[in-house]
């Protein structure tokens, strides 16, 4: 009698058939095909790729991941985070502090122990909490867990008291500005202005050497690719439900007896400590990281990303943290001055023209071609989904 | 003959019931809201497997009623027990939810981006924490649930649709539906037939029906002809209090009834 049910409980697979092939397809091209065509063919070769296009592409990466972290909270759980600029920032200074200890003597000061900032500013010795940043396993840690426990302690706060909606990106907002703020002061011992830069070595091999940065992005891309499976496994999950359901009707979930504040408090952590990973590929490819990652403005870009993108996808909004900065790389080195009128009108018509984003706008396209084949079809039976119409 | 239906009418008349046998018991709560009293001094009894439906004007405080039982709202004074022996001013809207207390609202309220099915997993009583339901399987005997469920709300054949694409009054059954899988002791049903044909609500009434004994259930509704088809005891609510409480029949032919629902 339930033997019908039994398709619908089975849980569902990560990808489908097609999913794995796109899957696999797009990380054969960018794990293999890439940097080979930029190791193989000889410097002037048609197809050689240029050095300078790895560490771009595997800033895209860490950007995708981004996205992917924000479309995790916002386009699942509702959490609209316009803060999630910080949490990347965290776990990037914590790489930052990393590679900072690493250069040892050969700072311009030569100082073994305390890096270049602090010997200017007349410190004497290391602050505590740079502590065991000489050591990669426990730096990694703490890309991990400084972004998480804010996440954690922000959303515990947060949750508990029901703050939700506009309220919710408003703290968020505010989070980054006063991060951003503390940051800047000097005697807070992370550079201040300058942020932390001047890299030299990771794991032993030199920052700079292309096949290093070949590395880098290597390990960005199979970030991006685990952190996808993670977040599709969480969204297929019946959690994943349960955030759906938050975001669409959250008293009804709360009487169903779910805990609303847990279901949130997880997305909002997982999202923090993904986006912090993203910050920690993310220095050593560019080479610097300062406060300049906090600002307000970077947070809400993020949003753009996944709005154009398409929320609650998880690919779009891969999709639209790549495809706007590519368009931003291009635009800045061809007419800054345009950049940011097109990111907003990009934003205002991905509003109005495609809500549901770039990924979206093909099913709608779909959509609308099967309603019109529909209705041409024939009067004496409406067309699915148009009937509902009370 | 007179005597018996004043005692019928008059909760201070009649013999004081004992908590420990109720599984709905409020006594003398009282909440207000900016100095305007939602709720004064309201007691009510319910007991296992009785069907009660509340009657009242606008504003005689219904709603609030239910939402002092599920926890949305703190009472400012009285006791609010469950199964005898639980104080539900105590708990949160999750703890209530999870000690078998289900509540349809006004309004349909089901997760209209998820399936039909969907809608009853998550409904599903089973482990509610985030660590569970992140690798939390159905089972044999969830899948049995659902399926009874589904039968007796007439959803067999829109398990794989969309919530959000149901008719208003499948919306409803919906709604009663995943209240029964959740394995719910206490139903509070809002105006569960508003915005439905005659024919829908009829069959509504009918479910119900099915239900007497099975639970406890608390049917707030305007429609006098629905609660003609329950044929339960009335309760009559009014300015936040217990104004009336017997048989339709009885509260109809009460005075103070008549004048609150026909005005001074």
């Amino acid at each position: 009698m339930r033997d019908d049910l039994l398709p619908l409980a089975k849980p569902a697979p990560l990808l489908d058939r097609r999913g794995w092939a796109v899957f696999l397809a797009v990380g054969f091209i960018l794990i293999v095909l890439v940097p080979l065509l930029n190791l193989l063919p000889g410097k002037t070769s048609a197809i050689h790729l240029p050095d300078y296009l790895i560490p771009l592409l595997g800033k895209y990466a860490c950007y995708a991941i981004l996205a992917l972290s924000l479309d995790l909270v916002w386009g699942y759980a509702g959490i609209l985070s316009l803060g999630h600029g910080a949490f990347f920032a965290l776990g990037g200074y914590a790489m930052g502090m990393y590679l900072m200890r690493q250069i040892g003597s050969r700072g311009v000061y030569g100082n073994a122990e305390l890096p270049d900032f602090m010997v200017f500013l007349n410190w004497k010795e290391l602050p505590w909490y740079w502590y065991g940043f000489d050591s990669f396993p426990f730096a990694m840690l703490m890309v991990v867990l400084a972004p998480g426990i804010l996440a954690l302690v922000l959303g515990w706060f947060a949750f508990r008291s029901r703050v939700t909606g506009v309220y919710i990106s408003i703290v968020t907002q505010a989070l980054t500005f006063a991060l951003m703020l503390a940051f800047f002061r000097n005697d807070m011992g992370f550079g201040g202005n300058n942020g932390l830069t001047d890299f030299k070595e990771i794991l032993g091999f030199p920052v700079q050497s292309p096949d290093t940065r070949i590395g880098l992005y290597i390990a960005s891309v199979v970030a991006m690719g685990l952190c996808f499976l993670l977040c599709r496994f969480v969204t297929l999950s019946k959690l994943g439900r349960v955030l759906l359901a938050v975001r669409d009707a959250e008293s009804r979930v709360r009487f169903f007896g779910y805990s609303v504040t847990n279901a949130k408090l997880f997305a909002f952590t997982l999202s923090a400590v993904l986006a912090g990973i993203a910050g920690a590929l993310y220095v050593p490819q560019v080479g610097i990281i300062n406060p300049g990652e906090f600002s307000p403005a970077n947070s809400i870009e993020i949003a753009i990303w996944v709005a154009v993108g398409g929320r609650g996808t998880l690919y779009g909004a891969m999709l639209g943290g790549v495809l706007i900065n590519l368009v931003k790389t291009w635009l800045t080195g061809a007419a800054p001055e345009l950049w940011l009128f097109v990111l907003g009108a990009l934003f205002i018509a991905s509003t109005l023209l495609f809500p549901k984003g770039v990924v979206g706008m093909v099913g709608q396209v779909k959509a609308k071609l099967a309603q019109r084949a529909a209705f041409a079809e024939a009067d004496k039976k409406p067309a699915p989904g148009s009937a509902g119409g009370e | 003959m007179q005597e018996e239906l004043q005692a019928g009418l008059d909760p201070t008349i009649a013999e004081k019931p004992r908590v420990s046998d109720s599984q709905l018991y409020l006594d003398g709560v009282s909440v207000a809201f900016d100095g305007f009293k939602a709720i004064n001094n309201l007691s009510l009894i319910v007991a296992p497997g009785e069907l009660r439906t509340v009657i009242g004007p606008n504003g005689a405080g219904k709603t609030t009623m239910m939402d002092i039982i599920t926890g949305k709202t703190r009472p400012d004074q009285g006791e609010v027990m469950f199964a005898g022996r639980i104080d539900l001013t105590k708990l949160d809207e999750t703890a209530i939810a999870n000690l078998g207390i289900g509540r349809k609202f006004q309004k349909p309220t089901v997760f209209e981006n998820l399936t039909v099915f969907e809608n009853f997993e998550l409904a599903l009583k089973s482990a509610r924490g985030a660590w569970h339901t992140l690798f939390g399987r159905l089972n044999g005997e969830a899948l049995d649930r659902i399926s009874w469920a589904l039968n007796t709300v007439g959803l067999r054949g829109r398990v794989t649709d969309l919530a959000g694409s149901l008719s208003h009054g499948q919306k409803q059954w919906l709604e009663i539906g995943m209240l029964l899988v959740q394995d719910t002791q206490l139903i509070l049903l809002d105006e569960p037939v508003a915005g439905m044909t005659d024919a829908e609500t009829a069959a509504t009434a009918q479910l119900i029906l099915q239900l007497v004994g099975q639970r406890t259930l608390v049917v707030v509704e305007h429609d006098m002809e629905f609660v003609r088809d329950l044929g339960a005891r009335v309760t009559v609510l009014h300015e936040g209090r217990v104004l009336a409480e017997g048989s339709l029949d009885q509260v109809q032919n009460d005075q103070r009834v008549i004048e609150v629902y026909l005005g001074r």
